[in-house]
């Protein structure tokens, strides 16, 4: 599928081709091909249902497409195991907050880097040599690169299950980019935030992209969100790309905008909205 | 909450025993357990070598149960494929100890690998039921194969220390808790590393965990194979404790027993494994103790075994339903208790 | 040269003994599709039944009439009080915990049996027509062919009341999701109990045949190996799979121990678990869940 790069330079970073996922009868994607250059914001955005999850797991490697592939750094990834595409440098967090009850956010965190680390369980058991230096390696590398900038360093210790639901959300980015991830895959994450921890996350992922280099690819329902921060929108309905562009030229495609509100004419709706008495909003 | 705390460098903040309480605590500890064999009877003794035994292969089933989730009722099948192995060893080539258990934990290891690799690519039910045909199997290689001596079983020379047989309670002392206090140690350094917290989060959640980068087969192999090793090595180290070892020696019961233990205890904590082993041991003495209080107790004896049998069901049940985090959790409420006891008014 | 009719009469004894499996898979399947819970103790409840028929007709000298019900009604008890009192409180924790008690509950009950009853193998009364039964050429232990005709007929009964009745379908509903359940008003304490009582039941005529057959002991709760067995091999969930996968393993137990021995029959029955767990780990019917990141 011809995707419109504004100055498209380097190759993308992430290819999806022609992807197909289907569970017995059902198909939860069909055809779906988007490119996701380095360095941008890309959004994934459709109504609920539209397969955006199962794209996201389909990515991870979670699900196995049933055809077409998936393209990583310009190599196939699309038998490639979950765990070996963490290495690679796929991170991901969670749409339900996947966090691990039984351990602190430390903890969690530290887990994301797991697939980099190279302890193996002898040198464990042993604890001093290998495992001491990585271990306090990794600790200092969490601690001034990530909890810093996500300012999570007062709830360091806490268990993740006495945390409010959006400082879990922080604890799963945080976990996230300790993946060392060059694509960062957040699925819905600012879901459930209000206000102003909508603008903080707004502003961590900005900074993720200037400070660290990572690529982003988010799963997003509030449109302020996408709007603001992504350079490219691909839209879901029903498993297929119904549109994929800059968020401008995304947010009038009359296919979009049916999917949304059942109706493709805008100004049709508009018309509709008069004269059913509801005051006219901004447009 | 434990005050004046404070940590000024990363290290300091992972270390096993962080404050100067904890670290007299361990140095009385040390000096108890070295003094202990000098003024206990031959009894307690006994008993001390048993709950050790019992604290080392309990913390090799917690890693597996307690911190991975998957259970298993194969706990006494191993050490009995551990007991063997020493056994053999011992009986036919003499080696010395440390090697014949560390063969003994091999053994056992591979064991697992075997029941592991087939059960463990589904759910965890499967592992159990597995673990639970294990017993079976291993019981009937026990009993019918021509070099484990059948249902007679075999004796085992005693350890011998350059020359010294271990050979009573005093001397096999020296063995055994030192060993069980090193595979304490390595379970607990096991958890301040990644090979740990990969544990932990296939307990938790294992579909998010390989999408974390984290091969979830080859770990659960892995945890399985390390609480079967250590369930090996502490088979080894009850042979050479009790000096037979017979088909009967592990039945199933001898695992229900080891999963009590770390659910009495506290899965999920060093702490609770240790717990779990120390109740878990003294309940059949105990009971013993309570029937020869009875009056007419002498004809309760033939009721020992399945009473104890009923308590062991009841302390699984009991303890699951009212106090999930078991014995640890209750010391913790009374360590906080007293943390907090100066600030009350 | 082969003997054709011997492995005939053998491959007859084994389907009807699995007949006897299916019947306690039955009741293994009953509250796995109900509340997703499993139940390793299923076979020491089987024993238990086994012992309550023992105490009504031997003990008390009931006749068989009014034992039968006695017992069946006692384990359907039992069933009740196990959910109240261990399974219920631990709704919402995870399945583990469950499975756990479910292991507790299994030498809690070994432990009563031998306190009550001593572990001495006992023997039933006679109740079953004792007239041998011959197919063809084939001799079958009328015991044996009589309890699988009981078996069959329950599991038909229950199929049927699967398909039809819309209890069945509040089962199934209540164990994929118990909130939903609720609020469609289902009422799921209510069908949890009833899954336990109805497998309590099950498990008990299961008991008595087995009794029957071959005398009752405190180690019955073997059988309930191979129960586990069978229910990988037909499905945890499958009512269709425990009759297959029973009378699949009741085959190959025999066909073993025939022409094994004795001690191999549970080696063969283990080599099957590994089998299936290797090729089709969900079972022949079992659904296979798609779990959800």
């Amino acid at each position: 599928m011809e995707t419109p790069q504004s100055g498209g330079r380097a190759a993308p970073l992430l290819e999806v081709d022609g992807v197909t996922l289907a569970f017995g009868g059902v198909k939860a994607l069909s055809g779906v091909g988007f490119d996701v250059r380095p360095g941008s914001i890309t959004a994934v955005i459709g109504p609920n249902g539209a397969g955006k999850t199962s794209l996201f797991n389909t990515i991870s490697g979670f699900y196995r497409p049933t055809g077409g592939s998936i393209r990583f750094k310009g190599q196939d990834i699309t038998s490639v195991p979950a765990p070996r595409r963490a290495r690679m440098g796929l991170g991901r967090s969670f749409q339900n907050i996947a966090l691990f009850r039984g351990m602190t956010v430390l903890d969690n965190i530290k887990l994301g880097r797991h697939a980099h680390l190279k302890t193996t369980v002898l040198d464990a058991l042993l604890y001093i040599g290998r495992a001491s230096r990585e271990e306090a390696e990794l600790r200092r590398d969490i601690e001034e690169r990530i909890i810093d900038f996500l300012e999570i360093d007062h709830i360091r210790h806490a268990p993740v299950s006495a945390l409010s639901y959006g400082l879990q959300k922080r604890v799963e980015m945080a976990r996230a980019l300790a993946m060392q991830p060059e694509i960062l895959m957040l699925d819905e994450p600012v879901a459930g935030m209000n206000r102003e921890e909508t603008e903080d996350m707004a502003r961590f992922i900005l900074d993720v992209r200037e400070e660290w280099g990572v690529t982003v690819l988010m799963v997003e329902h509030d449109m302020g969100m996408v709007m603001d921060l992504s350079d490219h929108v691909v839209v879901l309905n029903f498993g297929q790309v119904i549109a994929q562009g800059a968020p401008a030229t995304v947010q009038t495609d009359p296919e979009v905008v049916r999917a949304y509100l059942g109706s493709g004419d805008v100004d049709e709706l508009r018309r509709r909205l008069r004269t059913s008495g509801v005051t006219e909003g901004s447009a | 909450m434990r005050i004046g705390t404070l940590k000024e460098t990363y290290v300091a903040d992972a270390a096993l025993f962080d404050s100067r309480t904890q670290k007299i605590w361990l140095v009385v500890a040390g000096a108890l357990l070295v003094l202990f064999p000098f003024v206990a009877s031959d009894y307690w003794l006994y008993l001390a070598c048993l709950v050790s035994i019992n604290v080392a292969s309990a913390t090799g089933l917690n890693i597996l149960t307690g911190y991975t989730g998957l259970v298993s009722l194969g706990q006494a099948a191993f050490m009995g494929l551990g007991a063997y192995t020493v056994a053999t060893m011992e009986s036919t080539m003499g080696t010395p100890f440390a090697l014949n258990l560390l063969c003994g934990g091999v053994v056992a290891m591979i064991g697992g690998l075997v029941v592991g690799i087939p059960s463990l690519r589904v759910k965890g039910l499967y592992l159990a039921i597995a673990t639970i045909a294990a017993s079976f199997i291993t019981h009937f290689l026990f009993a019918n194969l021509s070099f484990t001596g059948g249902t007679g079983g075999l004796s085992i020379q005693p350890a011998s220390w350059f020359g010294l047989p271990l050979d009573t309670s005093f001397r096999i002392y020296w063995l055994i808790v030192p060993v069980t206090l090193l595979m304490l140690l390595g379970a607990a350094n096991l958890f301040r590393t990644r090979i740990g917290r990969a544990f932990i989060a296939i307990r938790d959640r294992d579909i998010s965990a390989e999408v974390l980068g984290i091969p979830l087969l080859r770990y659960k192999l892995l945890s399985f194979g390390l609480s079967s090793f250590y369930a090996g090595v502490a088979g080894g180290l009850w042979a050479y404790f009790f000096r037979v070892v017979t088909p009967e020696s592990f039945p199933l019961l001898m695992s229900i027993f080891f999963l009590a233990a770390i659910i009495v205890g506290g899965m999920g904590t060093i702490l609770g494994g240790v717990l779990g082993a120390v109740f878990m041991t003294m309940v059949p003495e105990l009971l013993k103790f309570v029937f020869d209080l009875i009056p007419g107790g002498a004809g309760l004896t033939v009721f020992l075994s399945p009473v104890r049998t009923i308590i062991f069901g009841l302390l699984i049940i009991g303890f699951l339903v009212f106090e999930p985090h078991g014995l640890a959790e209750i010391w913790r409420r009374v360590r906080r208790y007293f943390h907090l006891w100066p600030f009350r008014n | 040269m082969m003997d054709w009719a011997y492995l005939f009469e053998i491959s007859l004894t084994g389907v009807a003994g699995g007949g006897l499996y299916s019947l306690a898979a039955l009741a293994f399947v009953i509250v796995y599709k109900a509340t997703r819970v499993v139940n390793i103790a299923i076979g020491e409840m089987l024993m238990a039944g086994a012992y309550l028929f023992f105490t009504f007709a031997a003990m008390f000298a009931l006749p068989i009439w009014l034992a039968i019900p006695a017992t069946v009604l006692g384990s359907g008890l039992l069933g009740a009080m196990i959910e109240r009192t261990m399974i219920r409180p631990l709704l919402g924790e995870p399945p583990i915990s469950v499975f756990m008690v479910t292991v507790g509950l299994g030498s809690v009950l070994v432990g009563l049996v031998e306190v009550i009853w001593t572990a001495d193998q006992r023997r039933l009364p006679e109740f079953l027509p004792a007239q041998p039964i011959m197919i063809g050429d084939a001799f079958l232990a009328p015991k044996i062919f009589w309890g699988a005709v009981i078996a069959v007929i329950f599991i038909a009964a229950v199929l049927l009341i699967f398909r039809f009745w819309r209890g069945g379908i509040a089962l199934r509903a209540t164990a994929s999701d118990q909130a939903a359940a609720y609020s469609v008003g289902i009422n799921v304490p209510r069908v949890f109990s009833l899954a336990w009582v109805f497998s309590a039941m099950i498990a008990a005529v299961s008991g008595i045949i087995v009794g029957s057959i071959g005398g009752i002991s405190s180690s019955m709760g073997v059988f309930g190996l191979s129960v586990l067995v069978v229910v990988i091999v037909g499905g945890l969930d499958s009512v269709l799979g425990a009759l297959i996968g029973g009378l699949f393993i009741g085959l190959v137990e025999a066909l073993a121990g025939a022409y094994l021995g004795g001690e191999y029959k549970l080696l063969a029955t283990f080599i099957v678990l590994v089998a299936v767990l290797l090729v089709r780990p969900y079972g022949l019917f079992g659904t296979h869940e798609i779990e959800r990141l």
